[in-house]
Protein backbone atom coordinates (compact mmCIF):
# COMPACT_ATOMS: atom_id res chain seq x y z
CA UNK A 1 0.00 0.00 0.00
CA UNK A 2 2.97 2.12 0.41
CA UNK A 3 5.36 1.34 -2.14
CA UNK A 4 6.86 3.84 -4.82
CA UNK A 5 4.41 2.62 -7.65
CA UNK A 6 1.13 3.14 -5.68
CA UNK A 7 2.45 6.80 -4.43
CA UNK A 8 3.09 7.47 -7.73
CA UNK A 9 0.20 6.27 -9.19
CA UNK A 10 -2.34 8.15 -6.86
CA UNK A 11 0.10 10.96 -7.18
CA UNK A 12 -0.60 10.98 -11.07
CA UNK A 13 -4.07 10.74 -11.15
CA UNK A 14 -4.84 13.38 -8.70
CA UNK A 15 -2.79 15.74 -10.49
CA UNK A 16 -4.59 14.52 -13.92
CA UNK A 17 -8.10 15.04 -12.25
CA UNK A 18 -6.93 18.55 -10.63
CA UNK A 19 -6.05 19.88 -13.80
CA UNK A 20 -9.01 18.87 -15.81
CA UNK A 21 -11.05 20.53 -13.29
CA UNK A 22 -9.11 24.06 -13.11
CA UNK A 23 -9.52 23.82 -17.34
CA UNK A 24 -13.53 23.02 -17.12
CA UNK A 25 -13.21 25.69 -14.44
CA UNK A 26 -11.67 28.41 -16.78
CA UNK A 27 -13.53 27.63 -19.55
CA UNK A 28 -16.74 28.03 -17.44
CA UNK A 29 -15.96 31.58 -16.35
CA UNK A 30 -15.88 32.53 -19.80
CA UNK A 31 -19.85 32.56 -19.27
CA UNK A 32 -19.44 35.54 -17.45
CA UNK A 33 -17.86 37.76 -19.12
CA UNK A 34 -19.70 40.72 -20.15
CA UNK A 35 -19.29 41.07 -24.26
CA UNK A 36 -20.30 44.37 -26.46
CA UNK A 37 -17.93 44.31 -29.58
CA UNK A 38 -18.63 46.78 -32.03
CA UNK A 39 -17.73 47.47 -35.63
CA UNK A 40 -18.31 49.50 -39.17
CA UNK A 41 -17.52 48.76 -42.35
CA UNK A 42 -17.29 50.83 -45.73
CA UNK A 43 -16.85 49.75 -49.47
CA UNK A 44 -14.50 52.25 -50.23
CA UNK A 45 -14.30 51.13 -53.97
CA UNK A 46 -15.59 48.67 -56.13
CA UNK A 47 -12.09 47.59 -58.18
CA UNK A 48 -14.13 45.60 -60.89
CA UNK A 49 -16.51 43.77 -61.34
CA UNK A 50 -15.96 41.52 -64.16
CA UNK A 51 -16.76 37.47 -65.39
CA UNK A 52 -14.07 35.23 -65.77
CA UNK A 53 -13.15 32.67 -68.46
CA UNK A 54 -15.24 29.99 -67.34
CA UNK A 55 -18.18 31.99 -66.51
CA UNK A 56 -18.36 32.91 -62.75
CA UNK A 57 -18.45 36.49 -61.66
CA UNK A 58 -15.27 37.72 -60.03
CA UNK A 59 -15.32 41.16 -57.98
CA UNK A 60 -12.91 43.22 -56.49
CA UNK A 61 -12.85 45.65 -53.99
CA UNK A 62 -11.70 47.99 -51.55
CA UNK A 63 -12.79 48.16 -48.21
CA UNK A 64 -12.71 50.03 -44.83
CA UNK A 65 -13.29 48.13 -41.74
CA UNK A 66 -12.91 49.75 -38.50
CA UNK A 67 -13.68 47.49 -35.16
CA UNK A 68 -13.64 47.02 -31.64
CA UNK A 69 -13.39 44.06 -30.05
CA UNK A 70 -11.60 44.61 -27.01
CA UNK A 71 -14.52 43.16 -25.19
CA UNK A 72 -14.24 39.82 -26.08
CA UNK A 73 -10.97 39.11 -24.29
CA UNK A 74 -11.22 37.33 -20.80
CA UNK A 75 -8.00 35.73 -18.57
CA UNK A 76 -8.92 32.84 -21.06
CA UNK A 77 -8.51 33.94 -24.26
CA UNK A 78 -5.56 33.14 -26.10
CA UNK A 79 -6.40 35.05 -29.54
CA UNK A 80 -9.36 35.98 -31.22
CA UNK A 81 -9.99 35.17 -35.56
CA UNK A 82 -12.15 37.74 -37.02
CA UNK A 83 -13.05 37.94 -40.81
CA UNK A 84 -15.37 39.57 -42.96
CA UNK A 85 -17.55 37.94 -45.32
CA UNK A 86 -20.00 38.96 -48.16
CA UNK A 87 -23.18 36.99 -47.52
CA UNK A 88 -25.92 36.44 -50.66
CA UNK A 89 -28.49 35.09 -52.23
CA UNK A 90 -28.60 33.44 -55.84
CA UNK A 91 -31.10 31.92 -57.59
CA UNK A 92 -29.01 28.22 -57.34
CA UNK A 93 -27.98 28.88 -54.17
CA UNK A 94 -30.17 29.48 -50.86
CA UNK A 95 -26.88 30.82 -49.12
CA UNK A 96 -23.28 32.17 -50.20
CA UNK A 97 -20.94 32.52 -47.59
CA UNK A 98 -17.73 34.24 -49.49
CA UNK A 99 -14.80 35.55 -46.77
CA UNK A 100 -13.17 38.58 -47.74
CA UNK A 101 -10.75 39.52 -45.13
CA UNK A 102 -9.07 37.81 -41.99
CA UNK A 103 -7.00 38.64 -39.03
CA UNK A 104 -5.91 36.85 -35.82
CA UNK A 105 -5.77 39.19 -32.87
CA UNK A 106 -3.21 38.26 -30.49
CA UNK A 107 -4.10 40.39 -27.41
CA UNK A 108 -6.66 43.05 -26.37
CA UNK A 109 -4.28 45.92 -27.79
CA UNK A 110 -4.75 44.51 -31.45
CA UNK A 111 -8.41 44.41 -30.48
CA UNK A 112 -9.19 48.19 -31.73
CA UNK A 113 -8.68 48.65 -35.21
CA UNK A 114 -8.94 50.39 -38.45
CA UNK A 115 -7.86 49.10 -41.67
CA UNK A 116 -8.13 49.81 -45.54
CA UNK A 117 -7.50 47.20 -47.63
CA UNK A 118 -8.12 45.55 -50.90
CA UNK A 119 -10.09 42.09 -50.78
CA UNK A 120 -7.69 39.27 -49.33
CA UNK A 121 -9.61 36.90 -51.00
CA UNK A 122 -10.69 36.12 -54.63
CA UNK A 123 -14.68 37.05 -54.32
CA UNK A 124 -15.87 34.91 -57.09
CA UNK A 125 -19.78 33.79 -57.39
CA UNK A 126 -20.90 30.09 -58.59
CA UNK A 127 -22.48 31.75 -61.66
CA UNK A 128 -22.75 35.09 -63.19
CA UNK A 129 -25.09 36.84 -60.17
CA UNK A 130 -23.41 39.45 -58.91
CA UNK A 131 -24.64 42.51 -61.58
CA UNK A 132 -26.51 44.57 -59.09
CA UNK A 133 -26.45 41.89 -56.32
CA UNK A 134 -27.50 43.06 -53.03
CA UNK A 135 -25.39 42.03 -50.23
CA UNK A 136 -24.81 42.08 -46.19
CA UNK A 137 -21.12 42.17 -45.00
CA UNK A 138 -20.67 40.08 -41.78
CA UNK A 139 -17.92 40.92 -39.47
CA UNK A 140 -17.70 37.14 -37.68
CA UNK A 141 -15.39 36.39 -34.69
CA UNK A 142 -14.22 33.06 -33.07
CA UNK A 143 -12.85 33.52 -29.81
CA UNK A 144 -10.16 30.69 -29.19
CA UNK A 145 -9.63 30.08 -25.47
CA UNK A 146 -6.32 29.05 -23.67
CA UNK A 147 -8.33 26.33 -22.48
CA UNK A 148 -12.01 24.96 -22.65
CA UNK A 149 -14.86 25.64 -25.34
CA UNK A 150 -14.54 28.04 -28.46
CA UNK A 151 -17.38 30.67 -29.00
CA UNK A 152 -18.43 32.65 -32.48
CA UNK A 153 -21.13 35.24 -32.74
CA UNK A 154 -21.30 37.50 -35.67
CA UNK A 155 -22.31 41.54 -36.57
CA UNK A 156 -24.10 41.65 -39.85
CA UNK A 157 -24.44 44.74 -41.67
CA UNK A 158 -26.46 44.81 -44.47
CA UNK A 159 -27.71 47.05 -47.60
CA UNK A 160 -24.12 46.84 -49.44
CA UNK A 161 -25.33 46.08 -53.44
CA UNK A 162 -22.97 45.85 -56.74
CA UNK A 163 -23.23 48.04 -59.93
CA UNK A 164 -25.56 47.33 -62.58
CA UNK A 165 -23.27 46.48 -64.91
CA UNK A 166 -19.53 44.60 -65.44
CA UNK A 167 -16.56 47.30 -65.12
CA UNK B 1 19.52 -8.03 -8.47
CA UNK B 2 17.18 -8.69 -5.37
CA UNK B 3 14.30 -7.33 -6.83
CA UNK B 4 14.95 -9.47 -9.92
CA UNK B 5 14.74 -12.35 -7.65
CA UNK B 6 11.74 -11.54 -6.18
CA UNK B 7 9.82 -10.72 -9.66
CA UNK B 8 10.75 -14.01 -11.14
CA UNK B 9 9.49 -15.76 -6.98
CA UNK B 10 6.27 -13.53 -7.31
CA UNK B 11 5.67 -14.74 -11.04
CA UNK B 12 6.46 -18.91 -9.66
CA UNK B 13 3.92 -18.31 -7.22
CA UNK B 14 0.73 -17.24 -9.23
CA UNK B 15 -2.25 -19.59 -8.72
CA UNK B 16 -4.26 -20.10 -11.47
CA UNK B 17 -7.76 -18.61 -10.37
CA UNK B 18 -5.95 -15.42 -9.16
CA UNK B 19 -4.85 -14.65 -12.75
CA UNK B 20 -8.19 -15.67 -14.02
CA UNK B 21 -9.68 -13.30 -11.74
CA UNK B 22 -7.22 -10.79 -12.98
CA UNK B 23 -7.48 -11.25 -16.45
CA UNK B 24 -11.35 -10.90 -16.08
CA UNK B 25 -10.71 -7.82 -14.29
CA UNK B 26 -8.38 -6.53 -17.22
CA UNK B 27 -11.37 -7.27 -19.63
CA UNK B 28 -13.68 -5.41 -17.69
CA UNK B 29 -11.27 -2.42 -17.65
CA UNK B 30 -10.90 -2.56 -21.56
CA UNK B 31 -14.37 -3.22 -22.25
CA UNK B 32 -15.71 -0.18 -20.06
CA UNK B 33 -13.49 2.37 -21.81
CA UNK B 34 -14.71 1.14 -25.25
CA UNK B 35 -18.16 1.15 -23.67
CA UNK B 36 -17.64 5.28 -23.00
CA UNK B 37 -15.55 6.03 -26.15
CA UNK B 38 -18.60 4.52 -28.18
CA UNK B 39 -21.13 6.38 -26.08
CA UNK B 40 -19.00 9.38 -26.90
CA UNK B 41 -19.09 9.30 -30.53
CA UNK B 42 -22.86 8.87 -29.54
CA UNK B 43 -23.28 11.77 -28.18
CA UNK B 44 -21.37 13.82 -30.43
CA UNK B 45 -22.15 12.53 -33.88
CA UNK B 46 -18.85 12.16 -35.07
CA UNK B 47 -17.09 8.99 -35.73
CA UNK B 48 -13.71 10.25 -33.29
CA UNK B 49 -14.79 12.86 -30.91
CA UNK B 50 -11.52 13.51 -30.49
CA UNK B 51 -8.51 14.33 -32.11
CA UNK B 52 -5.25 15.42 -32.32
CA UNK B 53 -3.52 17.96 -34.38
CA UNK B 54 -0.65 17.39 -36.42
CA UNK B 55 0.43 20.42 -38.27
CA UNK B 56 0.91 23.66 -37.60
CA UNK B 57 -1.51 24.91 -39.98
CA UNK B 58 -3.46 26.41 -37.65
CA UNK B 59 -0.59 28.08 -35.53
CA UNK B 60 -1.01 30.36 -33.39
CA UNK B 61 -4.32 29.06 -32.72
CA UNK B 62 -3.93 25.47 -32.43
CA UNK B 63 -0.22 24.15 -32.09
CA UNK B 64 0.92 20.47 -33.10
CA UNK B 65 0.04 18.19 -30.15
CA UNK B 66 -2.87 19.91 -29.27
CA UNK B 67 -6.78 17.82 -29.11
CA UNK B 68 -9.84 19.35 -29.85
CA UNK B 69 -13.11 17.77 -28.59
CA UNK B 70 -15.39 17.73 -32.12
CA UNK B 71 -19.26 18.21 -32.80
CA UNK B 72 -21.18 17.27 -35.56
CA UNK B 73 -24.51 18.25 -35.82
CA UNK B 74 -27.52 18.15 -38.69
CA UNK B 75 -26.98 22.26 -38.87
CA UNK B 76 -25.12 22.90 -42.34
CA UNK B 77 -21.50 23.97 -42.32
CA UNK B 78 -21.15 28.02 -41.97
CA UNK B 79 -17.98 30.29 -43.08
CA UNK B 80 -15.52 30.63 -39.96
CA UNK B 81 -16.04 27.12 -38.35
CA UNK B 82 -13.10 24.76 -38.19
CA UNK B 83 -13.81 21.77 -39.12
CA UNK B 84 -12.02 18.14 -39.40
CA UNK B 85 -12.50 16.67 -42.99
CA UNK B 86 -10.93 13.34 -45.10
CA UNK B 87 -9.41 13.44 -48.52
CA UNK B 88 -10.67 11.08 -50.53
CA UNK B 89 -7.61 8.92 -50.77
CA UNK B 90 -6.49 10.05 -47.53
CA UNK B 91 -6.81 8.54 -44.02
CA UNK B 92 -4.82 11.76 -41.83
CA UNK B 93 -8.18 13.85 -41.32
CA UNK B 94 -6.78 17.79 -41.59
CA UNK B 95 -7.93 20.78 -39.41
CA UNK B 96 -8.90 23.81 -40.85
CA UNK B 97 -11.13 26.79 -41.17
CA UNK B 98 -14.26 27.03 -43.39
CA UNK B 99 -14.14 30.47 -46.00
CA UNK B 100 -16.54 30.11 -48.20
CA UNK B 101 -19.79 28.07 -48.45
CA UNK B 102 -22.22 27.62 -50.89
CA UNK B 103 -25.64 26.00 -49.63
CA UNK B 104 -28.27 24.85 -53.00
CA UNK B 105 -31.65 26.16 -52.59
CA UNK B 106 -34.10 22.98 -51.77
CA UNK B 107 -31.57 20.46 -51.03
CA UNK B 108 -29.06 22.20 -48.67
CA UNK B 109 -26.86 20.65 -50.30
CA UNK B 110 -22.80 22.46 -49.47
CA UNK B 111 -19.92 23.41 -51.18
CA UNK B 112 -17.38 24.30 -48.54
CA UNK B 113 -13.58 25.41 -49.18
CA UNK B 114 -11.15 25.35 -46.02
CA UNK B 115 -7.85 26.76 -45.48
CA UNK B 116 -5.71 26.69 -42.47
CA UNK B 117 -5.27 30.13 -40.81
CA UNK B 118 -1.48 29.92 -40.90
CA UNK B 119 -1.24 29.04 -44.65
CA UNK B 120 -0.91 31.27 -47.37
CA UNK B 121 -3.46 29.56 -50.01
CA UNK B 122 -6.59 27.61 -49.93
CA UNK B 123 -6.37 23.98 -49.79
CA UNK B 124 -7.62 23.27 -53.27
CA UNK B 125 -4.11 21.80 -53.54
CA UNK B 126 -5.00 19.85 -50.47
CA UNK B 127 -8.34 17.89 -51.92
CA UNK B 128 -8.21 15.02 -54.57
CA UNK B 129 -7.52 15.77 -58.25
CA UNK B 130 -10.44 17.80 -60.20
CA UNK B 131 -12.30 18.75 -56.78
CA UNK B 132 -12.93 22.15 -55.72
CA UNK B 133 -14.71 22.10 -53.01
CA UNK B 134 -15.86 20.06 -49.84
CA UNK B 135 -18.93 18.40 -49.55
CA UNK B 136 -21.03 17.29 -46.61
CA UNK B 137 -20.06 13.53 -45.74
CA UNK B 138 -15.62 14.17 -46.08
CA UNK B 139 -16.59 16.43 -42.92
CA UNK B 140 -16.07 15.01 -39.41
CA UNK B 141 -16.96 17.17 -37.28
CA UNK B 142 -16.74 20.65 -36.26
CA UNK B 143 -14.04 21.48 -33.61
CA UNK B 144 -15.46 23.12 -30.80
CA UNK B 145 -13.58 22.83 -27.63
CA UNK B 146 -9.50 22.21 -27.42
CA UNK B 147 -7.08 21.30 -24.52
CA UNK B 148 -3.57 22.18 -25.00
CA UNK B 149 -0.37 19.79 -25.06
CA UNK B 150 -2.42 16.53 -24.20
CA UNK B 151 -1.58 15.29 -27.70
CA UNK B 152 1.68 15.15 -27.46
CA UNK B 153 1.21 11.34 -25.80
CA UNK B 154 -0.70 10.12 -28.89
CA UNK B 155 2.20 11.98 -31.14
CA UNK B 156 5.05 10.26 -29.37
CA UNK B 157 3.23 6.79 -29.10
CA UNK B 158 2.99 6.77 -33.19
CA UNK B 159 6.27 8.11 -34.33
CA UNK B 160 7.91 6.35 -32.10
CA UNK B 161 6.31 2.53 -31.58
CA UNK B 162 9.17 1.06 -29.62
CA UNK B 163 7.46 3.55 -26.15
CA UNK B 164 4.16 2.20 -27.20
CA UNK B 165 5.68 -1.26 -26.52
CA UNK B 166 7.78 -0.24 -23.69
CA UNK B 167 4.87 1.07 -21.95
CA UNK B 168 2.54 -1.72 -22.64
CA UNK B 169 5.55 -4.33 -21.34
CA UNK B 170 5.89 -2.64 -18.10
CA UNK B 171 2.02 -2.32 -17.77
CA UNK B 172 2.01 -6.03 -18.15
CA UNK B 173 4.31 -6.73 -16.02
CA UNK B 174 3.19 -4.95 -13.40
CA UNK B 175 -0.37 -6.48 -13.53
CA UNK B 176 1.00 -9.55 -13.13
CA UNK B 177 3.65 -9.14 -10.51
CA UNK B 178 0.97 -7.10 -8.18
CA UNK B 179 0.45 -8.86 -5.14
CA UNK B 180 -3.50 -8.70 -5.13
Amino acid sequence: MHSFGYRANALLTFSVTALAFICAIASFSDKFSNQNPSAEIQILNINRLKKQSYGNDEVSLTLDISADLQSLFTWNTKQVFAFVAAEYESPMNSLNQVSLWDVIIPDKEHAKFRIQTSNKYRFIDQGHNLRGKEFNLTLHWHVMPKTGKMLADKIVMPGYSLPDAYK
Amino acid sequence: MGWIGETVDSIKSIKIRQLLTQAITLGMIVTSALIIWKALMCVTGTESPVVVVLSGSMEPGFKRGDILFLHMTKEPIRAGEIVVFNVDGRDIPIVHRAIKVHERENTGHVDVLTKGDNNDVDDIGLYADGQFWLHRHHIMGRAVGFLPYVGWVTIIMSEKPIIKYILIGALGLLVITSKD
